[in-house]
């Protein structure tokens, strides 16, 4: 078969790349300009080569951002995927109820994210907040602007309120994907509860609790409105996260150059992370067969 | 092993069932056989599946009894049933491996890790997986997932009977015969009680030695392969068994005789006075055209499908299937069609009628 020639189809893809180059490309390679140059003000700039990437990579700041940043998304991932597949396994699996609980726990999941952050915020006031005054009361030592224990808690308890939401919609749209014959089958072989966790529900939720942690993660790894508008950051450093501190050093200090280089350090550290992250699950996934 | 015995067993799944038509399975009392192999065979919406799963446990009847051997099982869970099932789609523990999953059942009982193993190897060879037991039973093709489950069905000595619920629907034609003959020989070796439902006629008639057709949530009619070919004791068993099914015609019938719409038809045997909607069956196989006897019909087409001829007639708007040899001669002139008189049954309200006595 003859195949006609015609460049004029390229002309088709060009809205995309046009698009694609103002919404992504060109931002992100502004950033890169900036990370090898230095300025002294008055819009001018010089080269810098890699200096600013061996400044960061030298930065105990950094580091210790980067350490709290890995030990927030380790902790909620650890609580909210446990707690979101035992929450799908045990919502009702039709009629109103079911329909009930979707809509009660897509909620959290609409609201703004500086709303989430104002919510939490007043409600952990010791003054006026429902939850501050009542721990405060009851002799419960609960401070989240001064207690560094205290505002993780807040910070972590929050994040687990907004998106366990995400993770139990995931998993039980997973679960609802399973022919009632498993079960069936399963009792008729007499397997325990745990078994048919095990071998059942979990093997056939693997794909969406896969999505579920790679989104998890990488939005717990860019977080910044919500612990910004609660505790800004502090008290002192304790939950100056990754980006509450590229922010800090990017508007606050208006470090161009290092925050440019910290900027695409942090993003190719997500882009590994979750690289990792998906290429084992899958090879897990294909293990054997 | 065990008889099956279902008592004056009915089932609605509606909270209050009054009318007839709210009985999804009417009442009915049989009893079936330890050892032979059943075939539950209707339409769907017929009843089968619901009836099967009442035999299984994952039902509770609404009203009778059922029973294992002399054991009332109406109320007992699945698990203290001591049965096996296999689904339509085949369901495998995907992440285990081909040898787990044929343990399961076993571990799940807590058998002895020695009598579990030899068990395995037992059933691996019964069903020709043993090269395959350390495979991941992930990424198998279909029918290989069938046979896990039916291994997995029979790795228990004590298992009362197996059920298959269409088990051959995702399986491809070639592989079907296959498994349907290792499914026959496996009966005939271990003599399992086994209940097969299924809606396609050549599966039932192969597999099973009694075949319980459904219809409408009753059980018209159980029997071997012959007999529901013969005597149909339902026109629903005359019309869904047999390909095409059988000519039901409406008529008159006095003695030996039936009168359709005048003309007169011999028929093998005297019966009685009866009433209701009166009609005569008759197979096409044994009805011939001919050009001097018989129903003058009105001649359609003429199918060839290779072994033999279909010809589709029609009597006064009632069709008629006749079945002719592949090298039988259909001439212009043969517009009659004439019947086998020992082979015409005689059915009042879609019942077969008992002949009272020889023809005259």
């Amino acid at each position: 078969m003859n195949k006609t020639t015609n460049q004029k189809a390229w002309f088709l893809v060009l809205p995309v790349l046009v698009l694609v180059a103002f919404s992504a490309v060109i931002p992100l390679m502004t950033v890169v300009n900036y990370s090898v140059q230095d300025t002294f003000g008055n819009n001018q700039f010089f080269w810098a080569g890699l200096e600013w990437f061996e400044e960061m990579l030298a930065s105990q700041r950094m580091w210790d951002a980067l350490g709290r940043q890995l030990m927030f998304s380790g902790i909620i991932l650890a609580i909210e995927v446990p707690l979101g597949i035992f929450v799908a396994l045990n919502m009702p699996k039709g009629g109103f109820w079911a329909s009930f609980c979707l809509v009660m726990m897509s909620l959290p999941l609409l609201i703004p994210w500086n709303v989430v952050g104002t919510i939490w915020q007043i409600f952990g006031r010791v003054d006026i907040g429902l939850l501050g005054y009542v721990l405060d009361r009851i002799g419960v030592n609960y401070n989240y602007t001064q207690d560094t224990v205290a505002a993780w808690i807040t910070i972590v308890v929050m994040d687990v309120w907004h998106w366990t939401s995400l993770v139990a919609l995931l998993a039980y749209a997973g679960l609802k994907s399973i022919p009632d014959a498993f079960y069936q089958a399963a009792k008729i072989d007499q397997a325990s509860r745990w078994k048919v966790f095990r071998y059942i529900e979990l093997p056939k939720m693997m794909g969406v609790l896969m999505i579920a942690v790679l989104l998890r993660f990488m939005d717990s790894f860019m977080i910044y409105t919500e612990p910004f508008v609660v505790t800004g950051g502090g008290p002192g450093n304790a939950t100056t996260l990754l980006s509450i501190d590229l922010v800090k050093m990017a508007l606050g200090q208006f470090d161009l150059g290092p925050a440019a280089a910290f900027s695409i350090m942090y993003f190719l550290v997500i882009l590994l992370i979750s690289w990792v992250f998906y290429t084992v699950m899958t090879n897990l996934d294909n293990r054997g067969s | 092993m065990a008889k099956i015995t279902l008592d004056k067993l009915a089932h609605s799944y509606l909270p209050n069932p009054g009318h007839e038509d709210d009985w999804a399975l009417k009442e009915m009392t049989h009893v079936w056989e330890d050892g032979a192999a059943y075939a539950l065979l209707g339409s769907s919406g017929c009843g089968k599946s619901t009836l099967l799963n009442i035999i299984s446990g994952l039902l509770q009847p609404s009203q009778g009894r059922i029973l294992f051997g002399d054991t009332d099982v109406t109320h007992a869970p699945t698990a203290a049933r001591n049965i096996a099932q296999v689904f339509q789609f085949p369901v495998v523990y995907d992440t285990m491996s081909v040898r787990d999953n044929l343990a399961f059942p076993l571990r799940n009982r807590g058998e002895s890790p020695a009598y579990v193993a030899e068990r395995v190897q037992e059933i691996a060879r019964m069903i020709g997986m043993e090269d395959m037991l350390n495979r991941k039973a992930r990424g198998l093709t279909a029918d290989a997932k069938q046979k896990i489950s039916l291994g997995r069905g029979m790795v228990r000595k004590d298992v009362n009977a197996l059920l298959f619920d269409e088990p051959l629907t995702v399986i491809d034609p070639h592989m079907k015969w296959e498994l349907r003959t290792q499914l026959k020989s496996l009966h005939n070796e271990f003599g399992h009680t086994m209940i097969y439902v299924t809606h396609d006629q050549t599966e039932a008639l192969t597999f099973a030695d009694k075949v319980v057709v459904m219809y409408d949530g009753r059980v018209v009619q159980i029997g071997t392969p012959e007999e529901l070919f013969e005597t149909p004791e339902h026109t629903f068993v005359g019309y869904f068994i047999g390909s095409p099914g059988m000519n039901v015609i409406p008529a008159k019938v006095e003695g030996d005789r039936a009168y359709i719409d005048g003309a007169e038809i011999a028929l093998g045997q005297g019966y009685g006075p009866m009433g209701g909607r009166v009609e005569i069956g008759v197979r096409p196989e044994y009805a011939r055209l001919s050009d001097s006897e018989g129903l003058p019909v009105n001649i359609r087409r003429v199918e060839d499908v290779g072994r033999h001829k279909v010809i589709r007639a029609d009597f006064f708007g009632t069709d008629i299937n006749i079945i002719a040899g592949e090298d039988d001669e259909i001439g212009a002139d043969m517009t009659r069609v004439a019947f086998d008189p020992a082979r015409v049954n005689v059915y009042a309200d879609d019942w077969r009628v008992k002949p009272t006595g020889a023809a005259a």
